[in-house]
């Protein structure tokens, strides 16, 4: 089974993170990127699905230079090779955009399954799995939490706020993963060894066979407007018990519309 | 796995920006390292400790992630370089240094021998398991009456036929009573020789030792020998003299110079956590020069010992690395280590000597640190005879 797991690399999720005033965009390059968190569970699932059916995992990202460490960490956990897709054309693209360059390379590379994390931690549109598959024409299984292969026949369960339900589908398709799936692995040393020796595809904005003229931030579909700083957070309220504590505290959590 | 590798600290503390000198393996092995402490050390370490145990299934853990013997090659063992097994020994000892210990005991002192003098068959009974952490190793060296001066040891071995009949006593062994092998050095007539001696060989007993105030999260025993008997494959054939085990100390020493730089992080995160946040006079006490000026030297104390840590490890990669270099390292970076976790102590006041904080466990350990491995005043003696030509040892 050929599966790739498509991985972004986002900036730490702890880090102070901040927009550029001159064009709206994340600052990336003062905050150290890591794997998209989701994308670790994608990664795992991948991984345990070719070591189930004897499958191979390729690792395809979108991303600066500095996206070859979350590449490098990816295949230290297992991920058999990689590509790449890199060039400074590609900058600022939207979703709808990213989408375009990934189908193109899936289209090319190949695909039985293409595992990706439900949404990622900076722009959090949770859209990516749904424009993949539609621009592939394979059907999009979303938000597993669970993920079956047999054959060809593909079942998951979709998480929830009831609980799940299950989903089934044919491959080749594409899958989004929630948090609930799996339990990442670390990468191992000899993982990390193994991984210096993995080949890595660098695919450029011409080799994809898009126009520089329909990627990029100029080209985008998506704009930000404006943005503004998150209010400061404000001080809590204290509620001092004066023998009617629980009145008062219940009374506050209505009010806030908790109970 | 959290997605934040914390263990990681707090505050920004790499001013000279050490840690960019990092290849990206390297920083993926102090992620990966962090990012394991935090999820299965840094919630129990404090119990841990004040239980006086350390977990035995943590050993196979640490194998899977590869830390059993990183730095040797062949036999499921990773094969990375010094730097990497630095940085590895760091982020350890950030957690605790008794875990740091565990590793640098399995690697350094247990595996190391038998991957250099070992015989091949040694090599294979031995040293998968171990880096598997199925097997746990201890090294026995230190005896009750012979510390500093091991090269007087009264532990023998002596021929019986094409066996051998070893007698003595070790005492203060890390891992000593829950090793399924000890490799232990012993008199003979040929000079001091390794002996690999596995658990439940018949005469060998060992015992915990207790009452420790120190390493508290590390096992540490006393193994006896009444007459035990040993085939010929016992015997390390590679190597004869007090030179085997000082090879070894000379591979574990490395790591707690880098380890070491992690456990006072840990203490001056600590410190600078508490001064930020705890107010006395009506202002956080990080206000306050004398505050200040602790912590600014704690800051300088730590980058010194940080660069000092990096620049061997560079020099052991290239492999020019010298014992006297690694005693310079071993007794300044301690040094430097201990006063920043009493300092951290004074800093967070009456927590700081409780367990809900990491400082006190940090500083009590670091006594032990100060002491094994050769203690500071040994280093002093090595780095004087440097200097002036002259062994002052005896
Ligand atoms: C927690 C812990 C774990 C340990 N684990 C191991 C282990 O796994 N394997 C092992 O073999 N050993 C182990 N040790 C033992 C350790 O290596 C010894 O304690 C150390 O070598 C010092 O020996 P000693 O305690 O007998 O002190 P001594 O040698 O008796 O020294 C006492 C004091 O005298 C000083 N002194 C001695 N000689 C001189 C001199 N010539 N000039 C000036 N000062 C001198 C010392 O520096 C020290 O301050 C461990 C110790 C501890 C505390």
């Amino acid at each position: 089974m050929n599966i790739v797991v498509c991985v972004k690399q986002v900036p730490d999720t702890w880090a102070e993170r901040t927009l550029r005033p001159e064009d709206s965009r994340l600052d990336r390059a003062s905050v150290d990127g890591v794997i998209n968190e989701l994308d670790e569970y994608a990664i795992e699932e991948g991984l345990r699905l070719a070591e189930a059916h004897e499958g191979e995992v390729t690792i395809l990202t979108m991303g600066p230079d500095k996206a070859s460490e979350s590449i490098r960490k990816a295949l230290s956990m297992g991920a058999d090779k990689a590509v790449h897709v890199i060039d400074d054309g590609l900058a600022g693209s939207d979703a709808l955009q990213t989408s375009a360059v990934l189908a193109q390379v899936l289209g090319r590379i190949g695909f039985d399954l293409v595992i990706l994390g439900a949404e990622s931690t900076d722009a959090r549109m949770g859209v990516m799995a749904a424009m993949l598959a539609e621009r592939l024409g394979v059907p999009q299984v979303s938000l597993a939490s669970k993920v079956e292969v047999d054959g060809t026949a593909l079942r998951i369960h979709r998480q929830r706020d009831y609980g799940y339900d299950k989903v089934e589908a044919s491959l080749p398709a594409v899958i989004s993963v929630v948090e609930k799936i799996n339990e990442p692995r670390y990468p191992s040393f000899k993982g990390i060894m193994a991984a210096k020796k993995k080949p890595v595809e660098t695919v450029t904005l011409a080799d994809t066979g898009l126009d520089a003229g329909q990627v990029g931030l100029a080209a985008a579909a998506t704009e930000v407007v404006s943005f503004a700083n998150r209010p400061p957070r404000q001080a809590g309220t204290v509620v001092k018990d004066e023998g009617d504590g629980g009145t008062k505290a219940a009374e506050f959590l209505a009010g806030q519309k908790f109970i | 796995m959290p997605a934040h590798p914390a263990g990681q600290p707090g505050h920004d503390l790499d001013l000279l920006r050490v840690d960019q000198q990092l290849s990206s393996d390297e920083a993926l092995v102090r992620d990966t390292v962090r990012a394991f402490t935090a999820e299965r050390v840094m919630p129990h370490i404090a119990d841990w400790f004040e239980a006086g145990t350390l977990p035995r299934e943590l050993a196979p853990e640490l194998g899977k992630l590869g830390l059993l013997g990183m730095h040797l090659t062949g036999y499921g063992c990773a094969g990375m370089g010094p730097v990497a097994y630095g940085v590895a020994c760091r982020e350890l000892e950030a957690a605790d240094s008794g875990l740091r210990s565990l590793v640098s005991v399995q690697g350094s002192l247990a595996m190391f021998p038998i991957w250099k003098y070992g015989s091949p068959e040694q090599k294979d009974e031995w040293l998968p398991r171990m880096a598997a952490g199925e097997a746990i190793g201890c090294f026995g060296l230190t005896e009750p009456d012979h510390g500093s001066d091991p090269s007087s040891m009264a532990t023998r071995a002596v021929r019986n036929g094409s066996d051998w009949l070893l007698s003595g006593s070790k005492m203060w062994i890390t891992n000593g009573s829950v090793a399924d092998i000890a490799v232990v050095w012993a008199q003979t007539q040929e000079g001091i020789r390794g002996f690999l001696v596995p658990r439940g060989a018949r005469g060998f007993t060992s015992r915990a030792i207790h009452k420790k105030m120190s390493l508290r999260a590390s096992i540490t025993a006393e193994l006896h020998f009444d007459d035990v008997k040993l085939p010929a494959g016992a015997m390390l054939p590679g190597v004869v003299g007090l030179k085997g085990p000082l090879s070894c100390l000379t591979e574990a020493r490395f790591g707690i110079i880098w380890g070491v730089t992690g456990a006072a992080r840990a203490c001056l995160d600590a410190a600078v956590d508490y001064a930020r946040t705890r107010e006395q006079f009506g202002k956080p006490i990080g206000g306050f020069q004398l505050t200040q000026g602790k912590l600014a030297w704690m800051l300088a104390d730590l980058s010194r010992a940080q660069l000092i840590a990096l620049h061997l490890g560079r020099l052991k990669e290239a492999g020019e690395l010298t014992p006297e270099q690694v005693s310079l390292g071993k007794m300044s970076n301690v040094r430097a280590a201990i006063e920043i976790a009493r300092q951290a102590r004074t800093i967070l006041g009456a927590n700081g000597i409780t367990l809900e904080y990491p400082v006190i466990r940090h500083a009590n350990n670091l006594e032990s640190v100060l002491t094994y491995e050769g203690t500071e005043e040994i280093h002093a003696l090595t780095l004087g005879q440097v200097l002036t030509g002259i062994p002052a040892y005896r």
